[in-house]
């Protein structure tokens, strides 16, 4: 078995509503899946459900191959985008109640609260009121909450959300070192750099469906359009355009490079290779730069939701 | 996994450590004295006042009845025309004049009775000084009339029955009167704990929402058991305050009573004053007496147990409304369209309780409100005194339970939707689709 989370054909409805419609998806063990899609695509319903706080119309969910129970809980960690914590509360006295709350014992939770706010740097927060910290010093504390359990599978919502860019790669290092020691990462976010850095696969929900969901790297490859990024340097530059112009689609390219070349896109062909372009331009002029253009995160996001 | 005594401790120690709370929790009993120690005051001083009040008795026969107390010196002007009167009782700085007419007709002696005053006068005052006039005026009448006055004070005649039950249970109006006292002290107990209560579990679900810690609370624990927490968290959070503030105002009360010197168990309520009246009609050993005896008769057991289930049963029943309501909504100002079925019908048993228990605790329209699961409580607590069957009490705690489960179940549904909505002004309508979610 080789999947820790399956999503079989899952389907709810909010009264006339539907938020879900057969969604099914599978996220292998010690990956990152990315969870993407617009806002009200219905994501964070399909994560409410992982998390057993709503239950779904019809489909299920398995953990590590059989149906979710309510102890369940324990083997999951949320981070949600609706987050805060009990603003009269202390720090150390909340992060206790809320691991407890998962299952841990009073003196686990001290030990391990002991070890990330050394690690974490923010040991004197410990008595605190929660009210007299900033935003991001309280997500802090509400992602080693996320993690104390040490759960299998992490969830996370917009998790670097209200955080300075050190910040966020502090916690972004965290997440792969929690991947590394064998947590799989659920991680639902709008901001694509983050995707392209972290996850290995997604899956995208739009309008309560899914519409993409596959390796990232395959995806990619789905999305590529056979295009390349070219620098040429030619005698005759207007007329090797036009002739290039004629012979394919072309779009205009921008990059920085040390000579005022010809700068453009070049489309070829479905069946065409990369081999027959360059023996075209190679006896036309000098090729300075030749880069297969690779669809971003971002484009096949916006590509998948506007084509939907 | 059982996360419920987690919550309780949790909601508990953060209602009870609260600042306000606590302030609260010290400071109402402290004001609530002081203020019954300023009223006691100012009565006192209101009554120690001496005032002179003439009288210009054109009758000759009206006078006399009015005797000197301790607070009001009645000095008789005699012979002086009306004129000369005021303006005599003026320059001698008194309180007023009054001025008792002769009527021509010899068979009504009086006229007409006027008052002089600068400031007018209390109701009091006047009322006072009206029976005195028409009490002499009647005697004088009826000795015209031929009527020997001794007779009649000889023939009044004082009754008190002697009440007992078929079983020979003696019971007695000093009883009825305790009866009173405790079933109202219990229902309107009740009543408060839920308003004050009730609210503070609300605003405890509100915040909730509003910091948004929920969702990480709800990915944990079942939102029921949340709920379940907060209610019982904050009633024994409440019923710790409700202890302290009996303890201190008892003490708080001595003390100031033996200090100041004033004995503030005068200070009447309307129960105390039946209760007086009741006394003025036996001497007081027998009062004692009987006291005691209404107090053993009491259906004591009864009394404590019957308390101890409607309370909690009444109190969980609105507390879950109260909770589902916190849930509904963004913040507290919303909050009031959805008060107004709450509070009516606890603000109805509170008026049946009072007017109808009090009138015929075995009536229709009492036994029926006590049956009714959400006036059962107070109703109920008030009647139990006069002694209601026990299949009774079973039937109507039977269908409060059924009720308060059925609350539970509602309220859980739309605290679970109602949790994870935002922004939304939910109404009445929208409520009832979240039960289907």
């Amino acid at each position: 078995m080789n999947n820790l989370l399956v999503a079989n054909a899952v389907s709810k409805s909010f009264g006339d509503f539907k938020a879900l419609n057969d969604v099914s998806i599978e996220v292998s063990k010690g990956s990152i899946f990315g969870l993407l899609g617009p806002n009200g695509a219905g994501k964070t319903t399909l994560i409410r459900i992982i998390n057993q706080i709503t239950m779904p119309d019809s489909g299920e969910i398995l953990l590590d191959g059989s149906p979710l129970k309510p102890h369940n809980i324990r083997d999951i960690g949320y981070l949600p985008e609706e987050r805060g914590l009990y603003k009269t509360m202390r720090v150390g006295e909340q992060a206790i109640y809320l691991a407890q709350l998962k299952g841990l014992t009073k003196q686990e939770a001290k030990d391990r609260l002991k070890y990330w706010f050394d690690k974490l740097d923010i040991g004197d927060w410990w008595n605190k009121k929660v009210q007299e910290l900033s935003k991001g010093q309280a997500q802090k504390i509400q992602f080693i909450v996320t993690v104390l359990h040490r759960p299998k599978l992490l969830i996370f919502d917009e998790p670097f959300s209200g955080f300075d860019p050190i910040n966020a790669s502090l916690i972004k290092d965290e997440i792969l070192q929690l991947r590394d020691e064998g947590a799989t990462v659920i991680f639902s976010t709008h901001r694509m750099e983050s995707v392209e850095e972290l996850c290995d696969h997604i899956a995208l929900i739009h309008k309560s469906n899914k519409v993409l969901d596959g390796k990232l790297t395959d995806v990619k490859r789905q999305f590529k359009t056979n295009t390349f990024e070219v620098g040429l340097q030619s005698a005759h530059p207007e007329t090797l355009t036009q002739l290039i112009k004629e012979q394919f689609e072309v779009f205009p390219a921008t990059f920085k490079n040390l000579n005022d070349d010809i700068k453009m896109n070049i489309k070829l062909p479905q069946n065409a290779s990369s081999n027959d372009l360059l023996r075209f331009l190679t006896s036309k002029a000098e090729i300075h730069h030749f880069v297969e253009v690779i669809p971003s995160a971002n484009d096949i996001f916006i590509q998948t939701v506007k084509n939907n | 996994m059982n996360h419920l005594p987690l919550i309780i401790k949790r909601e508990y120690l953060n209602k009870v450590r609260n600042k306000s709370f606590i302030v609260m929790t010290f400071l109402s009993p402290m004001i609530m004295i002081a203020l019954i120690a300023v009223v006691a005051y100012l009565s006192q001083m209101n009554n120690d006042k001496q005032r002179t009040i003439s009288i210009l008795d054109e009758t000759g026969v009206v006078a006399s009845e009015f005797e000197t107390s301790e607070f009001t010196t009645y000095s008789i002007i005699d012979n002086m025309p009306l004129k000369g009167a005021k303006e005599l009782v003026k320059a001698k700085n008194d309180f007023g004049l009054l001025f008792i007419k002769k009527s021509s007709d010899s068979m009504n002696v009086v006229e007409s009775v006027n008052f002089y005053s600068d400031d007018s006068p209390s109701l009091s005052i006047i009322s006072g000084l009206e029976r005195k006039i028409e009490k002499r005026l009647s005697d004088v009448k009826l000795q015209k009339a031929g009527v020997d006055i001794a007779q009649i004070l000889a023939s009044k005649t004082q009754v008190n029955i002697a009440q007992e039950t078929f079983e020979g249970e003696k019971t007695s109006k000093v009883d009825s009167y305790l009866k009173l006292a405790f079933g109202g002290a219990a229902g309107y107990l009740l009543f408060m704990f839920i308003i004050i209560y009730g609210n503070m579990i609300m605003r405890s679900v509100i915040e909730e929402k509003t910091s948004r810690i929920i969702e990480i609370i709800i990915s944990s624990v079942k939102p029921i058991q949340l709920m379940m927490g907060k209610i019982i968290g904050t009633s024994l959070a409440g019923v710790t305050q409700f202890v302290i503030w009996i303890i201190l105002g008892g003490v708080l009360l001595s003390v100031v009573s033996a200090i100041f010197g004033i004995d503030v168990m005068q200070m009447q309520t309307p129960q105390q004053e039946l209760i007086n009246q009741a006394m003025a009609n036996s001497d007081a050993q027998n009062m004692a007496q009987e006291l005691i005896t209404g107090f053993v008769n009491l259906p004591i057991l009864n009394l404590c147990v019957a308390f101890l289930f409607f309370f909690i049963g009444g109190y969980l029943l609105y507390s879950s409304l109260y909770a589902a309501i916190g849930a509904a909504v963004d913040n507290e100002t919303d909050t009031q369209q959805f008060m107004m079925p709450i509070i009516m019908p606890l603000v109805l048993a509170v008026y049946v309780g009072v007017f109808t228990v009090i009138e015929d605790p075995h009536g229709t329209v009492s036994t029926v409100f006590s049956f009714i699961p959400f006036t059962s409580p107070v109703v109920m607590l008030m009647r139990i005194p006069f002694g209601v069957p026990v299949w009774q009490q079973l039937l109507s705690f039977g269908i409060l339970l059924c009720t308060f489960i059925f609350t539970v179940w509602f309220a859980a549904k739309i605290y679970r939707v109602g949790i994870l909505m935002y922004g939304k002004k939910p109404t009445y309508k929208e409520l009832f689709k979240w039960l289907r979610y």
